[in-house]
């Protein structure tokens, strides 16, 4: 009996979080289904009256958001792909090495990545229009670079204080090169913490909004979030809610995928090193 | 990594030092601490300061409490925790500025379900403090998740047979929680405020879709960025970014000196 009921209880609290959750993503998806007349005049339905892909096929229409996914897709991917070769390569620097300041270089690395963004706007800004690379792809990697490498090193040194490197050693004793023992021995088991934190530092370029409306100004560079912000409507005398809800169901999807395919790994990126002894 | 953040800093301090306002480029020169006196002076700036503090230590705090029940749930639960565990990741990993448009339209009259249930179509995101009210509320529930896996992390480090014990010399469960859970996971905690502390003081992405710091709802973020780019003032708004960033090394360092939180990175090396 009490077994019973304490199991009731605990799903009653599971109900509650996935509704918590799930509530606010649901919403814009219903509100990206409706049509740009029913939006306004049905009180809020949470379930479309007539399911419309109409937005859908609007955003896909102008090139406006076609590009800016395009910027989004490809500038998130060139950071993150550079800055997790350099923090692997740092971190296993900071890992096997020992040297004076350590410790401290880990903490202000993560400090670093915890810095308020609008502090490097006014003078990348400044900069980016001296040297010419203001509202180009570059302009924006090269910012994220400095908040994503911090934030990825820290991950990968709490990942690598766990490895077990007498391998390494071992596999040198049996006659591998060193290079030979980091290709065959230490990179595959370090890849799945490779892994989690090329998603970790992807889903925080995904994300980011300062730098892309502040470093851009035409969609040459502009990502789908700075896109969104601007966006005006698919005709000039229709709202653009419609659209803003499709499009941001549209950037949506990856996130959503990588937290279904990686929940356990983000989640130990996240926590990694935070709370230990 | 300190070419590409060290720099820009520096370089800002320079900016913020000069009279430097983009419409008159000409005109710029060397004008000492003016630009600092002028923010400080500024009504705007105590402002959005002040606004800036409400939120981080409001949505702070209303974080501990709910992530903690969250992270009780993600590790107590008989059934599904596969399935709230990842669904805790999805607001997460949503990007903030669908979240944040998310919330904006729920609270639109005539447009959202929340408008809906209020009395004769008021519109919350037009008054300074319901504006403020609902900014907290779309943080809080955007990163509540990350404050609960950490504290997760260090629930799980809490050992069953200390809580059994307790629990056969007569604990109830709020007592064995308060004296045996909370005192061990206190690390996790002081971490886990330091982050979102952080990271809720630079808040911006929310305040600027729900209510583009309109009816006095902006954030020190969003005066530095109205500053430079709404009134091209590239010397208010590099002292701004500085004074932001000394008020937020002032943060970290509160909690790293005086509530001991172990500096980040040094915590893994004692059990190493």
């Amino acid at each position: 009996m009490r077994a019973a009921r304490r199991t009731v209880g605990w799903s009653a609290a599971n109900v509650l979080v996935l509704l918590w959750t799930l509530f606010p993503v649901w919403w814009i998806l219903a509100l990206s289904f409706k049509s740009p007349a029913e939006i306004g005049t049905d009180g809020g339905r949470l379930w479309p009256r007539h399911w419309t892909l109409g937005n859908y096929a609007g955003i896909f229409r102008t090139s406006e958001f076609l590009h800016a996914l395009l910027n989004s897709i490809g500038i998130a991917l060139i950071a993150t792909a550079i800055a997790v070769s350099l923090a692997t390569m740092a971190a296993y620097a900071i890992t096997r090495l020992r040297f004076p300041g350590k410790r401290w270089f880990i903490g202000l690395s993560l400090l670093v990545a915890m810095f308020p963004q609008i502090s490097l706007v006014s003078p990348l800004f400044d900069i980016e229009r001296g040297i010419g690379i203001f509202n180009t792809w570059v302009g924006l990697i090269v910012p994220y670079m400095t908040f994503s490498l911090p934030l990825g090193i820290y991950i990968l040194s709490a990942f690598f204080r766990e490895m077990p490197w007498e391998l390494e050693k071992a596999a040198q004793m049996d006659g591998a090169t060193p290079f030979q023992a980091f290709i065959r021995v230490i990179a595959p088991l370090a890849m799945p913490a490779i892994v989690t934190t090329a998603i970790l530092v992807f889903i925080f370029c995904w994300n980011d909004f300062l730098f892309a409306i502040s470093l851009t100004s035409t969609q040459r560079a502009r990502t789908v979030p700075a896109a969104i912000a601007f966006f005006t409507g698919s005709s000039q005398f229709q709202q653009p809610i419609g659209s803003i809800a499709a499009a941001a169901v549209v950037i949506t999807i990856p996130v959503v995928l990588f937290v279904l395919l990686f929940q356990r790994r983000i989640i130990s990126g996240l926590t990694a090193g935070a709370v230990k002894g | 990594m300190l070419a590409v953040t060290a720099y820009p800093i520096g370089y800002a301090v320079y900016l913020s030092l000069r009279r430097s306002d983009l419409r008159f480029p000409n005109a710029a020169h060397f004008i000492g601490f003016a630009n600092y006196t002028t923010v400080l002076s500024s009504p705007y700036w105590w402002h959005a300061l002040g606004v800036t503090l409400l939120i981080t230590v409001v949505s702070v705090g209303l974080e501990l409490g709910l992530g903690m029940a969250l992270a009780l749930v993600m590790h107590r639960t008989i059934w599904g925790r596969g399935a709230v565990r990842t669904a805790i990741l999805i607001p997460y990993a949503l990007v903030t500025v669908v979240a944040a448009f998310s919330w904006a339209y729920a609270w639109t009259p005539g447009i959202g379900y929340l408008a809906a249930l209020l009395p004769g179509g008021r519109a919350p995101l037009t008054q300074t403090w319901p504006a403020i009210g609902l900014i907290i509320l779309a943080e809080v529930w955007k990163t509540t998740p990350f404050m609960a896996l950490l504290l997760l992390a260090g629930l799980v480090l809490v050992p069953e047979s200390l809580l059994s014990a307790a629990g056969i010399d007569g604990a109830s469960a709020w007592q064995r929680f308060r004296r045996v859970t909370l005192p061990l996971m206190t690390p996790a905690i002081v971490v886990a405020l330091l982050f979102r502390s952080l990271d809720a003081f630079r808040i911006f992405d929310n305040i600027y879709i729900m209510t583009g710091g309109s009816h006095g709802t902006g954030s020190v973020s969003i005066l530095g960025y109205d500053n430079l780019f709404t009134a091209l003032n590239l010397g208010v708004g590099s002292a701004i970014s500085v004074l932001v960033f000394v008020v937020a090394a002032l943060i970290a360092f509160v909690f790293i000196r005086f509530l001991g939180a172990a500096a980040p990175g040094s915590t893994g090396e004692r059990d190493a």
